[in-house]
């Protein structure tokens, strides 16, 4: 099965060894999109490496950028201003939108449920164009650096954010309605592909797969970083382990994160946008034109880099698909010695062979779309 | 905010619950320790990399249960050269710590941990596959990002960037 097939979301290839309808065995061949990333990182910058992560989990690229920010930051002792941390919120949890969005349309899709990928796509596009607004793209925004954010959020983008966020509720009702007591939908999703919370565990599943099989666990609460301790917000879990299960954590979590995006632009404080380390971060353009130092630290950071004192550092954040954590070991130069990506589809698929074997073909592709893999992330 | 120096004293460290229970099963276990950034690392003894993961995740005052992660690192010049990492977390307590095993770099070989967690699979074929270190007991030890082919392991830091033309 695969790498062609549709159902695989992206270029996944699964040996099957089949009796009839009946899988018996199932074996993920991956390494299709392996470009080399994590080799490629030891011969940058370290701000240089931050446009990389954003192609890694392309469907959540702040996340990426996020995570990657803050084990540099944590490396370098650097304190980030309010504003930054959380406008990271605020960013991160519209991105945690935008992923599970494409994750609930071509789930749907591929149960049968046309409709929803197209009301899902249209509220994306939403999103996307808010990204673009503020990073100026839609896709690989790399819109957190090392010490703050890129750009300052541009006039007239609280308010846009804001109607998105008015707006939305309402369409997950939409969506919910055309799928949650859908009787074909939950005749493909209830008790189809179960997974036990001593399964999910040992095999190293997180995110809503693991919520979806009765572990409460999310990093946002339970390792608060970039000022996740500031918001408050449930932690949707089931206990069933079944495809409707994960289908159920990741819908309450689409109302979850809007709620947090409410919260982050009721509170949203004002100041600067950037850490106040002028060997670190990037000085803005008006003041390179202005100022002779700001002009010498920029020449500096572009030509050689920043130094990071010797260490390191895991930082792991809460992805829309579970852990993602970033290992990076720093030298004392200017260049990572080591980045390495802990990402959550890597492990979740692992999960595939303890929830397909036994059962039939066809609840392959409902399981693949409820662990919600995305290939960029697995290989790297 | 200023960083912190490292501690690497075993004895300032024992009321971590990682180290105080691997301690309590064999003082000889623990080559060294480092707390820096808020993060604390255990150097483990490789021949028994296997039997401390399995105290860890069974210890009863705080189960390390979960791995998050295993991954490796190149130290070439010097020597050992590899260092192996493991990631682990207790989901009950919310406790992390990192567990190092230092290996030479002529036949860089430990002990697989799958036999613990099976999450270690995908992670140890992934470190096997770029860095070329054996794990024993790993039940399907094959290449899992590059072709089956391919020659030479891309994260060792002795293979160029570019790779070999």
């Amino acid at each position: 099965m695969g790498p062609q097939h549709p159902s695989t979301h992206g270029v996944l290839r699964l040996v099957l060894e089949i009796d009839g309808e009946t899988v018996v065995r199932i074996m993920p061949e991956i390494g299709f999109l392996h470009t080399g990333i994590e080799k490629t990182c030891e011969a940058k910058f370290y701000q240089q490496v931050v446009p990389l992560t954003d192609r890694i989990d392309y469907l959540c690229p702040m996340t990426n950028n996020l995570a990657y920010c803050l084990a540099v930051e944590k490396l370098l002792g650097l304190e980030i201003p309010p504003k930054a941390q959380w406008m990271r919120v605020l960013m991160n949890e519209l991105t945690r939108i935008n992923s599970h969005l494409v994750w609930l349309g071509t789930h749907a899709m591929d149960l049968g449920a046309m409709t929803v990928f197209l009301y899902c796509f249209r509220e994306r596009e939403d999103i996307l164009r808010l990204f673009e607004m503020v990073s100026g793209q839609r896709m690989m925004t790399s819109y957190f650096r090392i010490g703050g954010l890129a750009l300052e959020p541009p006039l007239g983008f609280f308010e846009k954010v804001k109607s998105f966020a008015d707006r939305f509720p309402g369409n997950v009702d939409e969506y919910e309605g055309l799928l949650t007591g859908n009787p074909i939908f939950l005749m493909r999703t209830k008790g189809v592909a179960h997974l036990s919370t001593e399964d999910a565990i040992a095999m190293g599943a997180s995110g809503p797969t693991l919520r979806g099989s009765g572990i409460d666990i999310d990093l946002r609460r339970d390792a608060p970083y970039t000022g996740y301790e500031n918001f408050e917000f449930k932690v949707p879990v089931s206990t069933e382990g079944d495809v409707f299960a994960r289908y159920v954590c990741r819908v309450q979590e689409l109302r979850e994160s809007i709620g947090i995006v409410q919260q982050a632009l009721a509170g949203m404080p004002e100041g600067p946008t950037k850490a106040d380390a002028p060997k670190v971060v990037l000085p803005d353009r008006e003041k390179m034109k202005t100022q002779m130092e700001a002009l010498i630290y920029h020449f500096k950071i572009i030509t050689e880099g920043f130094t990071v004192p010797a260490g390191e550092v895991y930082q792991a954040v809460e992805s829309p698909r579970g852990e993602m954590g970033y290992y990076v070991v720093s030298d004392g130069t200017a260049k990572p010695y080591r980045v390495h990506m802990r990402g959550p589809s890597f492990a979740n698929l692992q999960v595939l062979a303890k929830m397909c074997e036994g059962r039939l073909i066809a609840d392959v592709v409902a399981a693949i779309g409820s662990i919600d893999v995305v290939l960029g992330d697995i290989d790297r | 905010m200023a960083l912190a120096p490292a501690i690497t004293d075993i004895e300032q460290l024992k009321s971590h619950p990682a180290l105080a229970r691997l301690l309590e099963w064999n003082g000889g276990a623990v080559q060294a320790a480092k707390f820096d950034r808020e993060e604390l690392t255990l150097w483990i003894e490789k021949g028994l990399i296997r039997e401390a993961c399995a105290i860890l995740r069974d210890a009863p005052a705080c189960p390390f249960n979960y791995l998050c992660d295993v991954t490796a690192v190149d130290w070439y010049p010097s020597q050992p050269r590899f260092e192996v990492v493991y990631h682990l977390l207790s989901i009950p307590k919310k406790e992390r710590v990192r567990l190092k095993a230092r290996l030479d770099g002529s036949s860089p070989v430990i002990e697989s941990v799958t036999s613990v967690w099976p999450a270690a699979n995908h992670f140890e074929r992934e470190v096997f596959d770029l860095f070329g270190v054996r794990f024993t007991g790993h039940p399907h030890l094959e290449r899992i990002m590059m072709p089956d082919n391919w020659e030479g392991h891309p994260l060792r830091k002795d293979y160029p960037v570019e790779g070999y033309r």
